[in-house]
C-alpha cells in the first residue's frame, strides 16, 4: 500500500497536496519571509521601510532591556511549564488509572476549556482574581469568620479584611498561563502513560518497590517521551504568550510578545518588531532541535 | 522429590467476583513447599486471577490465602514473600539486564558487592552470564524471559509465580524451556506455581496439576493420574484427546463392570465403577488406546481382546478421515452406529502409514482397563 501511495499516483498526489502547499506558501512562508526581510531593514518615514541589509536591529535587540525581557519570558515560560508538569502528571496518572467508565468524562473535563474562547476564559479568570473577585470575597468571608470566632472566645478580633492583590502582577501571569496551558501538558502525558504496560508497574511492586519509588524509577522514565512532548508543547506557546500577560500582568510583567506587539503598533518600528519576532522563532527552533537530538528512550511495548 | 508435604500456600474458600462475574468460585487448595504446581485451564477460567490473588494484585472477595502460614489479607504485593514472572515478562525496557536483576535487591537494601555477586549468580543460573550490559530491546523473547526469571529468582522468594511463562515462545523454544524450567526448579528448590492453558506444558513440568474450570478446581492430581484417571468429562476432554460415549451401566461388580453404549457398543471393564445400576454414565476412551485392524483379522481381534467377554470392547467402522503427523497417524472412523471415533496409530516402521486409507473398512478393539467411566 505504502509503495502505491504517491510513487505510482503522482498526479493524484500532486492534485491533493497542491492546494495545501499553495496555502502554506502564500499565507505562511511568504509573509514570514517578508517579516524576515524587514528585520534587516530600517524605517524611512512613517510607512516606508527600506530593506538595507542593516544589522542594527539585531544589535539593538542585544541591549540589556530586551535581553532581560527575553530572559524573563524564558523564566516565566519555564516556571509555567514546571508547574504544569507537577500539577499535570498526577492528573494524567489519575485519568490513566481511572475506570473505563470515567476515563472519557475526565478527558472531556480536561478539554472542556477549549470550547470557550481564550479571551473570555481570561476575563473569567480576572473576575475570579480581582480585588472584588470571588477569590478575594471567599477569603474575606473566611477572614470575617475567623475574626468572629476569635471575638466569640473573647480574643481581640482580627483587623478588617484587606483584599489580596491577585491580579495585575507576575503571580497573575503565571497563574493565568498555567491555567491556559495545563491541558496541553496533561494530554501528551496521558497518551504516554496510557501506552505504558501495566505489568511493568506490577513487576516493580512485586519486586518490593513502594508506589512512590515505582513512579520515580519506572513510570517517569518510561513516560519520558510524553514528558518531553508535554514540556515542548507547553513551553513554546507559553514563551510567546501575549494575551495573558497583556490582560492579567502588571507594568513589570510584560513578556517578549508584548514588546513585539508594541513595536508593530505604538512604536511603529516594524523592522525591530520583526527582529524580535525572529529571535523568538530561532529560540524555539533551538528548543525543537534539542528535543529531536535527545537520546531515544526505548518505549514499553 | 516432594515427600514432606508441607503446604507453603494455603488457599481457603477463596472467591473473586468482578461485578456480576464470578472469576474464582470458592476454591480451596494447598500447594506444597518445593513442588512444581500448575494451574491448568482454558482462557477465562479464573486461573490467572487465582495467581494474581496469591501475588497480591487482586484481593479475594471472600476467603483466605496463607503463605508459609501467614495470612496475606492486607499485605500488599511489595511485602509478600513471592515473586512473579509476568506473561509479557515486564522487563524494564529502560534498564540494562544487570539493573533489571538488581532492581529488587537494591530496594531491599542489599549492599553493592553482594548485589553484584547475586546478580551474576542469578544470570548464570538462567544461562545469561555475560549479558549484564545488554538492553532488553537487544534481546530475543526467550532471553527476556530469562531476565524476568533471574530478576525474580535473585530475590530468593518462597514461591515463584509464573503467568503463562511459555505462551509467547515458538514451539521449539517452548519445548526446551519446559525442560529448563523443571531443571531450574529442582536446582533452586523454590516452589513454582505456573498458570497455563497448554496441557502439554502442564503435563511435562508439573508435580501436581489443578485443572480449573469456570472458577472451580475440577481435579487436582499428578500429571499421569490426570491423564489416565480423569475425574470428569471436562478434565478428560481438556487434558489430551479423548472419545466420549454416553451409555448405561448394566453390570457393576467389584472386579468387573459393563456399559452399554448405543454409539460404541458393549464396553467391558476389569474393575468396578461403584455407580448406581442403570445409571447414565460416560465412557472415555483415549485414541492411542484403541487398536486398529484390517477387517479380515476379525477372529484375531476377538482373540486379542481376550480380557473381555465375546462381543465386548470391539467395534467396526469405515475410515473417513486421516491425518499423518509423522510419529503417529490420526484416523477419524465412522462406526456402524454412525458415531465417529478418533484412533491414533504409531508409525513404528517407515511404511506403517500405508496400511490404511480413506474408506477402508476396519475393526477396532481395546483392553478392558483402557476405558474410563465418568459419572459427571
Amino acid at each position: 500500500m505504502a509503495e502505491q501511495d504517491w510513487k505510482t499516483n503522482r498526479g493524484v498526489f500532486a492534485a491533493v497536496s497542491l492546494p495545501t502547499l499553495l496555502w502554506v506558501l502564500l499565507f505562511f512562508l511568504i509573509p514570514m519571509a517578508i517579516v524576515w526581510l524587514y528585520s534587516f531593514g530600517e524605517n524611512r518615514g512613517l510607512t516606508e521601510i527600506a530593506i538595507s541589509g542593516t544589522l542594527d536591529n539585531y544589535k539593538r535587540a542585544t541591549e540589556w532591556l530586551y535581553l532581560t525581557i527575553f530572559g524573563k519570558s524564558f523564566a516565566v515560560a519555564a516556571l509555567v511549564t514546571l508547574i504544569c508538569l507537577i500539577v499535570g502528571f498526577p492528573v494524567a496518572m489519575a485519568i490513566t488509572f481511572a475506570s473505563e467508565k470515567w476515563r472519557p468524562w475526565l478527558l472531556l473535563g480536561i478539554m472542556l476549556p477549549f470550547w470557550t474562547n481564550l479571551l473570555i476564559r481570561t476575563y473569567a479568570l480576572m473576575m475570579l482574581l480581582g480585588t472584588q473577585g470571588f477569590a478575594n470575597k471567599g477569603l474575606g468571608v473566611l477572614w470575617e469568620g475567623a475574626s468572629w470566632m476569635k471575638a466569640l472566645v473573647g480574643l481581640q478580633p482580627l483587623p478588617t479584611w484587606e483584599p489580596v492583590e491577585l491580579l495585575f502582577n507576575n503571580f497573575a501571569v503565571v497563574f493565568g498561563l498555567v491555567y491556559v496551558h495545563l491541558p496541553f501538558m496533561v494530554l501528551p502525558l496521558y497518551a504516554a502513560l496510557d501506552r505504558l504496560d501495566r505489568s511493568l508497574i506490577e513487576a516493580s511492586l512485586d519486586l518490593g518497590a513502594g508506589h512512590f519509588r515505582t513512579i520515580m524509577r519506572i513510570v517517569v522514565p518510561l513516560a519520558a517521551p510524553g514528558i518531553v512532548a508535554g514540556v515542548m508543547i507547553t513551553l513554546i506557546p507559553a514563551l510567546g504568550a501575549y494575551l495573558t500577560p497583556d490582560l492579567m500582568g502588571g507594568t513589570d510583567s510584560q513578556m517578549i510578545a508584548n514588546v513585539i506587539e508594541r513595536q508593530f503598533k505604538k512604536a511603529n518600528d516594524w523592522p525591530f518588531g520583526a527582529t524580535l519576532s525572529f529571535l523568538l522563532i530561532y529560540a524555539m527552533f533551538i528548543l525543537i532541535a534539542l528535543q529531536s537530538m535527545r537520546r531515544k528512550v526505548p518505549e514499553a511495548h | 522429590m516432594t515427600e514432606p508435604a508441607k503446604p507453603i500456600i494455603q488457599i481457603k474458600n477463596v472467591s473473586k467476583r468482578f461485578g456480576k462475574v464470578t472469576a474464582v468460585d470458592n476454591v480451596s487448595l494447598d500447594i506444597n513447599a518445593g513442588e512444581f504446581f500448575v494451574l491448568l485451564g482454558p482462557s477465562g477460567c479464573g486461573k490467572t486471577t487465582l495467581l494474581r490473588m496469591i501475588a497480591g494484585f487482586e484481593l479475594p472477595s471472600e476467603g483466605q490465602i496463607l503463605i508459609d502460614g501467614q495470612d496475606m489479607a492486607g499485605i500488599p504485593p511489595n511485602k509478600r514473600p513471592v515473586n512473579m514472572v509476568f506473561q509479557s515478562y515486564a522487563v524494564f525496557p529502560h534498564m540494562s539486564v544487570a539493573d533489571n536483576v538488581a532492581y529488587g535487591l537494591k530496594i531491599a537494601g542489599v549492599k553493592g558487592g553482594e548485589v553484584r555477586d547475586r546478580v551474576a549468580e542469578a544470570l548464570e543460573l538462567v544461562k545469561l552470564g555475560g549479558f549484564e550490559g545488554r538492553m532488553p530491546d537487544q534481546m530475543s523473547g526467550g532471553q527476556r524471559q530469562r531476565v524476568a526469571l533471574a530478576r525474580s529468582l535473585v530475590m530468593r522468594p518462597k514461591v515463584l509465580l509464573l503467568d503463562e511463562p511459555l505462551s509467547a515462545l515458538d514451539a521449539k523454544l517452548r519445548a526446551q524451556m519446559q525442560f529448563e524450567l523443571s531443571e531450574l526448579q529442582e536446582k533452586v528448590g523454590i516452589t513454582f506455581v505456573t498458570v497455563t492453558h497448554d496441557q502439554d506444558e502442564a503435563l511435562s513440568m508439573a508435580c501436581r496439576i489443578a485443572v480449573i474450570h469456570k472458577g472451580d478446581v475440577s481435579q487436582l492430581a499428578t500429571p499421569s493420574d490426570l491423564y489416565e484417571y480423569p475425574a470428569n468429562r471436562f478434565v478428560a476432554d481438556f487434558v489430551g484427546s479423548v472419545n466420549i460415549f454416553e451409555g448405561k451401566l448394566t453390570l457393576d461388580e467389584p472386579d468387573k463392570a459393563a456399559i452399554d453404549c448405543p454409539g460404541l457398543g458393549k464396553v467391558y471393564l476389569n474393575h468396578g465403577v461403584t455407580g448406581p445400576h442403570g445409571a447414565d454414565v460416560w465412557v472415555a476412551l483415549r485414541p492411542e488406546k484403541i487398536y486398529l485392524h484390517v477387517p479380515g483379522a476379525g477372529k484375531a481381534v476377538r482373540a486379542a481382546a481376550e480380557d473381555a467377554p465375546d462381543g465386548h470392547n470391539f467395534a467396526r467402522g469405515t475410515i473417513k478421515g486421516m491425518s499423518y503427523l509423522g510419529d503417529i497417524t490420526l484416523f477419524e472412523i465412522e462406526l456402524e452406529s454412525g458415531a465417529r471415533i478418533r484412533v491414533s496409530r504409531p508409525n513404528l516402521s517407515r511404511h506403517d502409514q500405508e496400511d490404511f486409507t480413506w474408506d477402508d473398512k476396519v475393526s477396532m478393539h481395546w483392553r478392558a482397563d483402557s476405558p474410563v467411566v465418568l459419572l459427571g
